[in-house]
């Protein structure tokens, strides 16, 4: 037998997805499932209709809103009549081409990255695409994911496809085991911390290593989600028998007849021993420490017991006006312990950590306590209807009630601000989202990317500390 | 699509890395269901002093004359000038198509993120990256005269400038051709259409669980 080339898991789903190959490095590539929300797809089923055109396979599709939907008193509407029209043409334009949609009451309703894991919409070995940059999260389970911009919306509609180069592949391997307090959150941003925002650019990536493995599939999510912040289009992890485990007996899953024969491919996506990686990273786990960012991009980021970095120390000029920039707009002051930092709010949900296991770590801080006098709005807001529902069956919702948090209805909320939920200018926010860009959570708000743990316990003291001593 | 051959314009110097496309396109105008309008809004948290919204008329607001855009020099500038890795964060294509809309046809950096890279190609909006030294050169010129004509020529794949330099760019084979002819990608991929359907038919015989 010729023994076949060593290949990674990237090269397995790319490989297993070639409709036609242009021999240039681009290939046209076979999408299986396409996830659809309300801000990303109007122009797109607009193009459709323009050029007469249909979807190509309803059954991929699946379509819910999210990202304007309100938190609270759902019953009553939408008030903004200009996030009304957003979901409603999402409606009109799901009812016109017969695209499957959980509506706002219904409990299915959530944020599409965590929708579609939960409803066994993202399997191993799939490729999953939509109209959204964080859609890396479904990478968790060994999916080639990846965030479109509109009009590949509209060709992944029309086509079922998307025309892809291939990416470089690059191994960022987390070895050892991280401490206790340590979370999938503090590694993704530990990882970016190292590498830059830009790090990642033109690779796919692969985590791997003892700590990624012992991730559960929801930390695993949090790592994967926010691979577009290092700059990687898509985040891999091997599947294992975890991965199995979370997608059995979800609605969308297999069904018993195909379900040994799935489980059997899905085996297989794991990078073969031997297989050559582009680039490899290997990180020590045991060195991760609590992350807290303290500037405006996510890379501006370091351990909890460190001090906000002074300008004067960079090198670089591009970086250091970088960090100036960043450090007059947080309203921060260089060598400033980073546990000295109060805060005006909280947030805690986002498609990064707003799952059940996330939910669960913040409820065990707050668990008899009281949010802090000086901080006003601490809200939760759970990352799905479903979540929602479980946690309230576990009793978490009362947790935060009576330590003064605010306990929501599922959607992005507070982690971009499309909707009602917002930082005033100058107000800074312990927030489990993503991105703490200028202006993301409301204009001149100040955000602060750390982990819900981390975020729940800033609320109680009022400032940031150390969750493994609090 | 518009094709993109050659331009020869003014360039608007944009010395920040990591800009966003939240910076680009703040969220507030993702609301719109709509392709185009959005250029009065592009680098609005920068661009304005007072916040604004899809209803509030542009003209109403104060603009920030610190801001490199309200500089009258820089008028009717086609080609923006940036640092390492321009349009970084979500995968709005707003922030394309509101470049597009302000009256940019192009943008020379060091560096793109991934996502607002291949965006620009569906929109006839041509992305060159360029050596840092490249890119600080652009911005010299630039700085020292406003009104400095760059050239972008798409089928040489070359950026020439008032002094004469000539800094060449690559650029996928297949990215070139669509937007030198003008090229509907949709329309392309169909003339596949049988390709896809034989993909599918294996792959149902292989994953039938996927089609299930
Ligand atoms: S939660 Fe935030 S990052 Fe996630 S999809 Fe919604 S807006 Fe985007």
């Amino acid at each position: 037998m010729p023994t076949q080339t060593p290949q990674t898991l990237y090269d397995k789903v790319w490989n297993a997805h070639v409709v036609t190959d242009a021999g240039d490095g681009s290939a046209l590539i076979y999408i299986d499932r396409h996830l659809v929300h309300e801000v990303t797809s109007p122009q797109a089923f607009d193009g459709l209709r323009i050029n007469g055109r249909k979807p190509w396979r309803l059954a991929a599709n699946l379509a819910v809103p999210d990202h304007n939907v309100p938190t609270v008193n759902r019953a009553g509407g939408i008030a903004d009549p200009i996030s009304r029209a957003q979901l409603d043409a999402l409606d009109s334009n799901c009812a016109e081409f017969g695209i499957t949609k959980f509506d706002l009451m219904d409990v299915r309703q959530g944020i599409v990255h965590v929708m579609g894991p939960e409803q066994g919409a993202t399997l191993p070995g799939m490729t999953v695409v939509c109209g959204d940059s964080h859609t890396s999260t479904h990478g968790a389970f060994g999916a080639l994911a990846f965030g479109i911009g509109t009009s590949e919306v509209e060709h992944a509609l029309a086509t079922q496809t998307l025309v892809l180069k291939k990416a470089k592949s690059m191994l960022i391997r987390v070895n050892g085991h991280v401490g206790p307090g340590v979370t999938g959150k503090d590694i993704t941003l530990a990882i970016i911390g190292r590498l830059g925002t830009a790090g990642g650019t033109g690779f796919v990536v692969e985590y791997a290593g003892e700590a990624i493995e012992d991730l559960s599939m929801e930390g695993r999510m949090t790592l994967c989600n926010m691979a577009i912040e290092g700059g990687a289009r898509a985040g891999l992890v091997a599947v294992d028998d975890k991965t199995i485990a979370y997608v059995k007996g979800r609605p969308f899953a297999p069904k018993a007849v195909h379900w040994d024969a799935a489980v059997a491919y899905w085996k297989t996506l794991k990078s073969d021993p031997g297989a050559v990686f582009d680039k490899v990273i290997e990180i020590d786990a045991a060195e991760i420490a609590p992350q807290v960012t303290w500037g405006t991009s996510p890379e501006m980021v370091g351990p909890v017991t460190a001090r906000v970095p002074d300008p004067a120390t960079a090198t670089d000029p591009v970086k250091r006006s970088g960090m100036e920039k960043a450090l007059a707009y947080m309203g921060l002051t260089a060598n400033t312990p980073i546990e000295q930092i109060r805060i005006d709010k909280v947030f805690i949900g986002s498609c990064t950590n707003s799952r059940i296991e996330d939910l669960r770590a913040a409820a065990q801080v707050v668990k008899g306590r009281k949010k802090a006098d000086s901080v006003m709005l601490a809200m939760v807001v759970p990352g799905s209807g479903l979540v929602k529902q479980q946690a309230e069956a576990e009793g978490l919702d009362r947790i935060f009630l009576e330590a003064g948090f605010e306990w929501r209805e599922p959607g992005c909320s507070m982690c971009l601000a499309m909707n009602a939920d917002r930082l005033e200018p100058g107000e800074r926010c312990a927030s489990t989202s993503n991105r703490n860009f200028e202006g993301r959570q409301g204009q001149g708000g100040r955000t602060h990317l750390v982990s819900p743990a981390m975020a729940a316990a800033a609320g109680i003291a009022g400032h940031f500390v150390d969750v493994r001593s609090f | 699509m518009r094709a993109f051959t050659q331009l020869t314009a003014k360039a608007l110097p944009l010395d920040r890395p990591n800009v966003d496309t939240d910076a680009i396109i703040p969220k507030q105008y993702l609301k719109s269901i709509k392709r185009t309008g959005f250029g009065p809004f592009l680098f609005d948290d920068w661009r304005y002093l007072d916040p604004g919204t899809l209803d509030i008329d542009p003209a109403t607001r104060r603009p920030n004359p610190d801001f490199v855009l309200n500089d009258p020099r820089h008028a009717g500038a086609q080609i923006l000038l940036a640092r390492d890795n321009f349009g970084c964060g979500s995968s709005r294509e707003h922030a394309v198509w509101a470049m597009d809309d302000y009256g940019l046809r192009a943008v020379i950096a060091p560096s793109f993120a991934d996502i607002f890279f291949s965006n620009c190609f569906k929109n006839g909006f041509l992305p060159v990256a360029l050596a840092e030294d490249q890119v600080q050169a652009l911005f010299d010129v630039v700085n020292a005269d406003a009104s400095a004509e760059i050239t972008l020529d798409l089928p040489a794949q070359q950026v020439r400038l008032p002094d004469g330099r000539r800094f060449g760019f690559d650029i996928n084979p297949h990215h070139k051709h669509n937007l030198i002819e003008g090229l509907d990608e949709i329309g392309l991929t169909l003339q596949n259409a049988d390709a896809i359907k034989a993909y599918e038919a294996q792959r149902q015989q292989q994953a039938p669980w996927l089609f299930a």
